[in-house]
């Protein structure tokens, strides 16, 4: 037990550390407001995809929607936090834009995840269409022109407690009793029925909580670039999602981590190459993809725990 | 009275009756074989029991806490929660996961951890943790792969797995295991091995077990009573005696007769 509170010290310590260095950095100058937009947008990518790689990487369905889920987030918050422009604002923002994201997935997943592989993905990919072509066509959302002079109640401190927090809630969930039974299904449906595994259900809790994740995502998006409208989700940024998830190792959160700081800073160093950018970016990943097609990390995942029981295994053996 | 009655079970897929008709019961820790030529079946009727499969006619009904119930139409996993566990032909283990935890798997519905108290790590979180990781250990010490709870599945040798998943399906505390030619793929070595264990597992856990196997050695050492299956129908039932000695059964395995 003492061991337990050990690691998660250690992981509280890393969490705070890592803040406390971007703030010094940011304080020195070493990190101007061009490198602060960039961490900010590696940070929401970072939630964007560590919850599809829940989806995807832990309970094994492929899905493309993850854009839909993301604008119901941005937009719940936009709404809210326009009418309601305070720290209490954004949070109740959060947790609408969580709600109704929650709840379009329970209603999506309960007939589209008895579908498997591609066509799941072709399924999930329209449900996020449908939701993208609704946004364009209510008045509330201001249909095309979307919604702008949203209050920006994010920076990248939020930002930061936020990519923790929903860090924690992932890797904590994984590893838990509803976590294992993901896993297995994802493993082999029928050996999981057959040891009283009801498939659907964890499958349905995965994409749920995915969804709502990634709504928080989206709600950062909205309350820090301060302008949505709907092609901000279409399904190009559903696919840029996936890319750091694939990129980074399907079903490894640390591999999610690096994938997306590694595009993040790809992206801003070809800033300079003007057109040639995307050129550049689409050959970067290619070449991972011919020369490490499991992803950077494959399934591989960083642990406190491990990092002591082999330091200790290593000092007995000497 | 038996604890699983089947009744007149039947499965046509289009004009094939794949199995028909087929009645059969298992009483209280009793250790039945189910043996037959290959594509009598067999696996076509654990599928019916198990749920895998939804039966054309015919009921399957099993004796629980709430008296005889039919499981027809009832999903797999809802079949596996009544207390009937099974392994499969082919090793269907969740192969990139570890060895324990492929056994906390399936203690799934026996474990009481909530979703909240995952999430923050609460104490009693822990405390749930480590008891199911003793009960783990000590299921697997009874099969002694106490030692490999930290190996992923696909990593272990053909037999162990063998075993693991013996012990994945017992972990979900059955009161009926079906066993799916266990010995496949064994050498007389593992197969006596083997039959040990099956014995072993009877005994320590009291409950019914049925196996289809090809080894008749092993068949005729282990089982009480026989099934055997030609062509979808149950052609003959008995004790080992009574089947090495039925004239239908050899008829079914060598030919000839009529």
């Amino acid at each position: 037990m003492k061991k337990n509170l050990k690691y998660n010290a250690i992981w509280l310590a890393i969490a705070i550390l890592g803040y406390v260095l971007i703030y010094a950095l940011e304080m020195v100058g070493v990190i101007d407001q061009f490198a602060e937009t960039t961490l900010v947008l590696i940070g929401i990518n970072i939630i964007l995809a560590t919850s599809l790689n829940l989806v995807i990487g832990f309970s094994g369905q492929f899905s493309l929607g993850h854009a839909g889920f993301m604008a119901l987030g941005a937009y719940s918050s936009a709404l809210v936090t326009s009418a309601i422009p305070s720290v209490g604002g954004f949070l109740l923002g959060l947790l609408v834009g969580m709600i109704v994201a929650g709840i379009v997935a329970l209603v999506v997943g309960i007939p589209t995840l008895r579908l498997n592989g591609d066509y799941l993905a072709i399924a999930t990919m329209g449900v996020a269409e449908i939701i993208r072509i609704i946004l364009n066509n209510l008045k509330i959302t201001n249909g095309p022109a979307g919604l702008y002079n949203i209050p920006m109640l994010a920076n990248w401190s939020t930002v930061y407690v936020l990519v923790v927090i929903t860090t924690l809630i992932i890797v904590n969930f994984v590893h838990s009793r509803n976590g294992r039974a993901v896993m297995s299904v994802r493993e082999d449906e029928i050996a999981a029925e057959s040891i009283g595994i009801n498939t659907t259900k964890y499958k349905i809790i995965a994409f749920v909580l995915g969804a709502a994740i990634a709504s928080i995502g989206g709600a950062l998006h909205a309350n820090y670039i301060q302008t949505i409208n709907p092609t901000d989700f279409g399904i190009m940024e559903s696919i840029n999602i996936l890319i750091i998830v694939v990129l980074g190792g399907i079903g490894s959160i640390t591999g999610t981590f690096v994938a997306a700081f590694l595009l993040g800073i790809l992206d801003m160093i070809l800033q300079n190459f003007g057109t040639l950018r995307m050129v550049l970016y689409s050959l970067a990943l290619i070449l991972i993809m011919v020369f490490k097609p499991s992803g950077l990390l494959g399934t591989w995942e960083f642990s406190v725990r491990r990092l002591f029981t082999h330091k200790k295994a290593k000092g007995d053996a000497e | 009275m038996p604890l699983l009655d089947v009744k007149d079970l039947t499965k046509n897929f289009g004009g094939l009756a794949a199995v028909s008709d087929v009645t059969m019961h298992l009483d209280n820790n009793e250790l039945v074989a189910l043996i037959g030529p290959n594509g009598a079946g067999k696996t076509t009727l654990f599928n019916l029991l198990t749920g895998v499969i939804i039966p054309s006619e015919g009921t399957v009904s099993l004796q629980t806490d709430k008296g005889l119930q039919v499981l027809n139409k009832q999903k797999p996993y809802k079949i596996a929660a009544e207390g009937m566990a099974r392994t499969f032909q082919n090793i269907r283990l969740f192969k990139d996961l570890t060895v324990e935890e492929n056994v906390l798997i399936a203690m799934t519905d026996k474990n009481k951890e909530g979703f909240l108290e995952s999430i923050f790590r609460l104490p009693s979180f822990y405390k749930k943790e480590a008891a199911l990781h003793q009960q783990v250990v000590e299921l697997l010490s009874i099969f002694k792969m106490e030692n490999q709870l930290t190996t992923l599945a696909r990593n272990l040798p053909y037999g162990a797995q063998r075993r693991l998943e013996i012990v994945r399906a017992l972990a979900t505390k059955p009161k009926i295991l079906f066993l799916d030619e266990p010995a496949a793929g064994m050498n007389p070595e593992e197969t006596a091995d083997l039959t040990r264990l099956i014995q072993q597992i009877q005994s320590e856990f009291h409950i019914t077990v049925l196996l289809i196997e090809h080894d008749m050695s092993l068949v005729m050492n282990l089982a009480e009573r026989i099934y055997v299956l030609e062509y979808g129908k149950l052609i003959a039932e008995g004790t080992p005696k009574e089947i090495q000695g039925n004239q239908r059964v050899i008829n079914a395995y060598l030919g000839g007769g009529d």
